[in-house]
């Protein structure tokens, strides 16, 4: 453990060097986020602290690391562990940084930049900020201080091209690197788009990612967002997304994580449009030592929305998962439906899930479920699967990817459908239940 | 009857679940082509027996053996056993939220043909064999579409298993109580299945409670099972006067028997 005033002269150290190099337009907004974090620090005090009750930050925040660099890549490497296709738009960064040399032409009609490029709109850069707030959340205000490159998506009114965007963030990191990737999306009236965020792993030192993604969704316009974390065991990953959704707005999540040493997302929706949905779908698997946390928060703000809330977990080796949903259906938002549900797979007697799914309601006109499972494989299930000529590992495997089927099946875009039975899931243990 | 031609001999079979002996010594042959259906009121072990039969875990073999083709199969696996010939169609059939009938029977039958040598089954030679039988069972289509037996009816369920039955062909089909919860309609489709598998070369051991399906299928023998021990055999005519007189009349015939 290294001391933490050391470890904050680092990050002092660091802000400074940044400041010549990164955007000018940001620099207000760095400083004051750096304000923020000097102020509340890290979220690592362990009584009270509902937001990472059930993962412990201390790990994370103990190291004193460099900001990444630009490494050398092999593209072939990436295209390997990433989903890449080419109907899509591929857009790569490495350790945060936008590579064009690597990326595809950028479209026309869909505008993409990346956050340094300094032909940037004035219009859209004031839009960075708008919906992350970071004045309890250390980690956000750090991201903010530090962000320097990333990604900006803007689709115009009426944008139907039903192009998927896929943005691959390669963390190949040397040991004790941060990088602080930073998305925007807006997306105009009456539009459709679709996203890939990839936050993938080349390094097998200890490297930390810190990102933040935006996300806009306008009037009657409908975002198709996936995640995907795919990071090494030795890796820290703490993401938030943050979404405002306007009327008649749409907007339908898939995450799909991989546990890594330490990972969490938190994401939190904002329905602040009559007659608009969100359907937040996600699988979490974990192994060996690795913890995954899903914060999850929904906020129903005006009447007449939907949304629905459903993550499934596979659970092996010693991991550890958390998750944590909570819909607030506030006094105004008569007429709310709302569904949230978590269901756990329990491979292995030293795994452990902490699933709290949690409904405030303030309006008293609304539908609304909750339920939270955690499991294992019954002998009958077993039982009946080998009676019929199918071996236990096959049995196994049969269930496991039925489990998970029920999500990736959501997943719309063929090819990405493809790459996460083929690709991700295949990084599942083997396993046999034992009777 | 020589032995090769049993397809089965059940020897002095003694079973326990923790403790309690629930079968007291079973004898039981069935030969090749023969229909045998056990009959019994309930807690007698009728289901225990089919059940062990097919290898389900949890019962404790104490004595005696079950030579299934010549040779013992108390230590195969349930596996072993089903790709060795024996089915056994589950009372009540488990649903596999996730898993695809389509997906889980084609595993099924690729795990029996890889044992016997054969390759994997083409996927268009499987789906043209599928929708053979789906049909001669009277399947919904949507059904094979779906989780297996996910959201069925329970004779959706039943007709899923005869279904599995026509699709991997065993030589041993053990139904244990198939027939019960199923309207006369069902009964019907299911019974047309399972004697559409009776053959030469097939043997059929049906366990159940009541006389019923055996008017659909015709059995050769009828064994009467009271309180882990058969107390009568006799033809198909037996299960008619068991119908007529009720088990408390082989109860109260069992104690002659065996001390006369």
């Amino acid at each position: 453990m290294q001391e933490a005033s050391l470890i904050a002269n680092k990050y002092e150290e660091d802000f400074d060097n940044l400041s010549s190099i990164g955007p000018e337009w940001s620099s207000d907004l760095r400083n004051k986020a750096m304000d923020t974090f000097r102020e509340i620090g890290f979220p690592i005090q362990r009584k009270g602290n509902e937001k990472w009750k059930y993962t412990n930050a201390r790990p994370i925040v103990d190291v004193e690391y460099s900001s990444a660099k630009f490494e050398k890549i092999d593209l072939d490497y990436i295209k390997s562990i990433a989903p890449w296709h080419e109907s899509w738009i591929n857009i790569l960064l490495v350790n945060g940084y936008y590579q064009e040399t690597f990326s595809d032409n950028l479209p026309t009609n869909i505008q993409i930049s990346n956050m340094a490029s300094s032909d940037l709109d004035t219009n859209i850069f004031r839009t960075v900020g708008g919906i992350m707030d970071y004045s309890d959340d250390g980690f956000a205000a750090l991201n903010t201080a530090f962000m320097s490159d990333g990604a900006i998506i803007t689709v115009p009114e009426g944008e139907n091209s039903g192009i998927a965007i896929n943005l691959i963030f390669f963390n190949q990191g040397l040991s004790d690197t941060v990088n602080h990737p930073r998305v925007l999306i807006t997306s105009g009236a009456n539009s459709t788009v679709s996203v890939i965020e990839n936050y993938v792993g080349g390094s097998r030192d200890r490297t930390f990612t810190n990102s933040v993604s935006e996300i806009y969704v306008g009037e009657n316009a409908t975002v198709n967002h996936y995640r995907l974390m795919k990071e090494t065991d030795d890796t820290y990953d703490v993401g938030y997304g943050r979404v405002r959704i306007d009327t008649d707005g749409t907007f339908n999540s898939r995450s799909f994580f991989r546990g890594c040493g330490i990972g969490r997302y938190d994401l939190n929706v904002s329905i602040e449009g009559e007659n608009a949905s969100c359907d937040l779908q996600g699988l979490y698997f974990t192994n060996d030592a690795q913890h995954m946390d899903n914060f999850i928060n929904i906020d129903h703000v005006r009447p007449n929305c939907q949304s629905n809330l459903f993550y499934k977990g596979i659970l092996a080796g010693k991991s550890r998962a958390v998750f944590g949903g909570t819909v607030l259906v506030r006094k105004e938002a008569q007429k709310t439906e709302s569904v949230q549900s978590d269901k756990n797979l329990i491979l292995s007697p030293y795994a452990e899930v902490d699933s709290k799914p949690a409904l405030f309601i303030y309006a008293d006109d609304v539908k609304c479920a909750h339920g939270a499972t955690a499991g294992n494989i019954d002998a009958d299930t077993v039982f009946y699967m080998r009676s019929r000529g199918i071996d236990l590992e096959a049995a196994s495997r049969l269930i496991i990817y039925g489990f998970a089927g029920e999500i990736i099946d959501k997943v719309e875009i063929p090819e990405l459908r493809s790459y996460l039975v083929e690709s991700f899931l295949s990084s599942l243990p083997s396993h046999r239940f034992e009777f | 009857m020589s032995n090769l031609e049993k397809l089965i001999e059940i020897k002095d079979l003694h079973i326990s679940i923790a403790e309690t002996e629930i079968l007291k010594g079973i004898d039981l042959s069935i030969g090749e082509g023969e229909v045998h259906a056990i009959m019994g009121p309930n807690g007698s072990g009728k289901s225990t027996l089919a059940n062990v039969i097919a290898g389900r875990s949890g019962y404790t073999v104490t004595s005696g053996d079950i030579v299934y083709k010549g040779r013992s199969i108390l230590e195969a696996t349930p596996e072993i056993r089903a790709r060795a010939g024996i089915f056994l169609a589950f009372q009540y059939p488990v649903e596999l939220p996730g898993v695809r009938t389509w997906q889980f029977l084609k595993s099924a039958i690729d795990a029996i043909r890889h044992e016997n040598g054969q390759e994997e089954l083409k996927i268009r030679d499987f789906d043209k064999l599928l929708e053979e039988k789906r049909q001669l069972v009277g399947m919904d289509p949507d059904l094979v579409r779906r989780s297996v037996n996910e959201g069925f009816s329970g004779g959706e369920k039943k007709r899923n298993e005869i279904l599995q039955l026509a699709l991997l062909d065993p030589s041993l089909a053990l139904l244990d109580e198939t027939d019960s919860g199923l309207d006369i309609d069902a009964l019907r489709i299911v019974s047309h299945g399972v004697n559409i598998f009776k053959s030469p070369e097939k043997s059929v051991l049906i366990v159940t409670h009541y006389q019923r399906i055996l008017d659909y299928i015709t059995p050769d023998y009828v064994h009467v099972l009271v309180d882990g021990k058969i107390v009568r055999s006799g033809d198909s005519r037996l299960a008619m006067e068991l119908e007529e007189k009720g088990y408390d009349w082989v109860k109260d015939g069992a104690g002659e028997e065996v001390n006369p």
